[in-house]
């Protein structure tokens, strides 16, 4: 086996002040409202999740994450690997936003021809890392990169996103296997712990739960952090980050359609989109007024 | 082709071919996979970048000699191969590039999805090893004797399939497959079988090669059989004066038309022979090809919708016709259907196949039933 113990890259310290931290919550809440109309222009795809994950993809692009949209292709960037390809709306206009394409691209979604695909294929869509849908194959592309990375001594870090219900599928617990034994300090796994999948709640499905033991047993450093509190995310990803001894796993405790009060919670929005007209009416007005929290400004 | 070129026959000397090729006795027998061994060896030499992992059979499948070279750039899956074709492909987005090896039932037996998705789809760089493809794994039974790999791998868009004939051929292939840009698939068998090409004989990738010619009928053929096919063309020639081309077929994906369709114009009947399912192998690109372009007969030797069982190398093959005896069976069925003769409705090669594997498995059974010890009701 080849020496993979180098030191992890110094990095700038992450915590986060109040002002950047307000920034951070206002593209998330600008990034829903894209999604919703973006998923409702395609008539089809995914809501819950996207909407549950919006935080944590804000917190990697715009804080955590070294990266260049305009060099996508950059040898030293940070990969972020989205193993549950099917919340990948939310990539798509986390990416967007991040400069990686047009925004008018966004229109596109699931359409003949376009870059963004139903699920993410990253020959069509440059940035996007790997090609991915079938489920439990992401943590293993990443623990592919995050060998190589070690075995060159690179600088860059591997991110991981899975979905709970993917954790279903063996080969992610393979891909578990290889992480532990080689220790692979440069990858973080974050799991979208919002407990439904497309036909239910996770623990009537496949019980997952206790989820944190099994990734201890798997030599992982486990993290568990509030998935919708971007501060919180970002200080489990700083812990994660100080790790070097093994791969970290920040189990993000996230409420699936997080923002849209009638989605919240509700496992019958994992994989579609609201309809055009009052669902989607009603789903823009309650993100913008952050679910009557405000009065809206402009509807 | 001059006229006279037309009623060309016999052995093609610009293939330099083993000498003494049609004498059983005196070639050399090595495994296929040994060839696998000798070449990611000689293209790690070469490539910095090449890397092997390796499903808990590094010794079996002769991934132990890059082991050896190359500590550093082997990894040890343990038995993962879903995880080992997913992992190798994040490797070659960094621009390593993994050759996977395991034995052919689980990869791609067992990881064809992932093959798809994170290696096809995506055009990853990753070559993959199958080991112990085909029936000649003999005793390990059904399981382990992978026959649906051509068929699944070369429906893969982005794919390259080589099945190679022989060990020198596999390094070759090897070697050419580190060196080639994107996926590929690389078929190999455990049992020691002839070699009898050379270094020197011409491998290029999409190019078939005429090792026989002949003006009767074309055999082609891809993998370890390709042997098979020459012994059956000599006794053709020798017993009936039927003169075949053989076609050496190793790259079933980018497919050499040009060749095959040369070879039914000038011939009008073809015989395909492989150790695989004849239903989307080898088979089956011929038959699409010609189908396309040149319609003529066309027999298929190889494995007829079944599954092996349990028995030596040897025995497995024969039992589903997949020796000589059986192709020239096949070649004179095609002559006549090709000369518009009546021919019965079950090819010759099939039902012959179908009733020595019933007799095979009588009598060696019994013999094994009888030469049971005492203490279990035998006789010994």
């Amino acid at each position: 086996m080849p020496n993979l113990t180098i030191g992890p890259r110094v990095r700038k310290p992450l915590h986060l002040h109040d002002k950047q931290l307000k920034v951070l919550e206002n593209i998330a809440t600008e990034i829903r409202v894209d999604l919703i109309d973006m998923l409702v222009e395609a008539g089809s795809g995914h809501s819950a999740g996207p909407l549950g994950m919006a935080d944590v993809f804000v917190a990697l692009y715009f804080h955590i994450m070294i990266h260049d949209s305009k060099k996508p292709n950059w040898k030293d960037r940070d990969r972020l690997v989205l193993s549950n390809g099917h919340i990948c709306p939310i990539r798509y206009v986390t990416m967007a936003h991040a400069g990686y394409f047009p925004k008018k691209h966004l229109n596109t979604l699931r359409k003949f021809g376009s870059i963004l695909q139903g699920h993410p294929e990253s020959e069509k869509l440059i940035g996007s890392e790997t090609t991915s849908g079938p489920l439990g194959s992401g943590s293993s592309q990443a623990v592919g990169m995050a060998y190589a990375g070690l075995l060159d001594k690179s600088p860059w870090r591997v991110y991981c996103i899975m979905s709970d219900g993917e954790l279903a599928a063996g080969q992610t617990w393979e891909a578990m296997l290889f992480a532990g034994k080689n220790k692979l300090y440069n990858c973080t796994f974050i799991i979208d712990r919002n407990n439904i999948q497309i036909d239910g709640t996770t623990e009537d499905i496949m019980p997952l739960e206790p989820l944190e033991e099994k990734f201890k047993a798997f030599n992982l450093n486990v993290i568990r952090c509030a998935g919708n509190s971007i501060s919180d995310f970002v200080n489990a990803t700083e812990h994660a980050h100080g790790v070097s001894e093994k791969p970290t796993v920040i189990i993000a405790d996230t409420i699936p359609g997080y923002g849209v009060d009638y989605m919240e919670y509700d496992f019958t929005w994992h994989g579609k989109p609201p309809k055009k007209g009052e669902e989607a009416i009603n789903a823009l007005h309650a993100l913008r007024t952050l679910g009557g929290k405000i009065e809206s400004e402009h509807e | 082709m001059t006229k006279k070129n037309k009623k060309q026959k016999g052995l093609n000397r610009n293939m330099h071919l083993a000498r003494n090729i049609l004498n059983t006795e005196k070639i050399k027998y090595t495994p296929t996979r040994n060839g696998y061994g000798e070449g990611v060896v000689e293209a790690g030499k070469n490539n910095s970048k090449i890397m092997v992992l390796c499903a808990d059979l590094t010794e079996s499948t002769r991934s132990l000699e890059f082991k050896n070279h190359f500590p550093d750039r082997f990894v040890q899956m343990g038995v993962s191969e879903q995880s080992m074709a997913s992992i190798a492909a994040g490797m070659s987005l960094t621009g390593k590039v993994p050759f996977i090896s395991s034995y052919a039932a689980f990869s791609p037996g067992r990881n064809w999805e992932q093959i798809k998705t994170c290696i096809a789809i995506q055009n990853s760089n990753v070559k993959i090893a199958g080991a112990h493809a085909g029936v000649s794994v003999g005793p390990d039974g059904a399981t382990h004797q992978m026959i649906e790999d051509v068929a699944l791998m070369r429906v893969m868009p982005n794919m390259k399939v080589i099945v190679p004939a022989d060990s020198i051929e596999t390094k070759k292939s090897t070697i050419l497959a580190a060196k080639l840009k994107g996926p590929c698939y690389l078929r190999f068998a455990r049992e020691k079988s002839p070699v009898f090409t050379t270094e020197k004989t011409p491998f290029k990738l999409g190019k078939s090669e005429i090792y026989r010619y002949g003006y009767d009928l074309t055999i082609v053929a891809s993998g370890p059989i390709l042997y098979e096919a020459l012994l059956a063309a000599n006794k053709l020639s020798k017993e009936f004066g039927i003169e075949a081309r053989v076609i050496n077929s190793h790259s079933i994906k980018p497919f050499d038309a040009k060749t095959l369709i040369a070879a039914a114009k000038e011939t009008g009947a073809i015989v395909t022979a492989e150790e695989a399912q004849v239903a989307g192998g080898l088979a089956g690109v011929v038959a699409e090809t010609l189908s396309l372009t040149t319609p003529v007969p066309i027999e298929r030797i190889g494995i007829q919708d079944r599954y092996g069982e349990s028995g030596t190398p040897r025995e497995v093959q024969e039992s589903m016709g997949l020796t000589s005896p059986f192709i020239a069976m096949a070649a004179q069925r095609v002559l006549k259907r090709k000369l518009g003769q009546r021919v019965t409705v079950i090819p010759e090669h099939i039902s012959s196949a179908d009733s020595l594997r019933i007799e095979m498995r009588r009598t060696i059974i019994e013999k094994s039933l009888k030469q049971a010890p005492k203490k279990w009701k035998g006789t010994k």
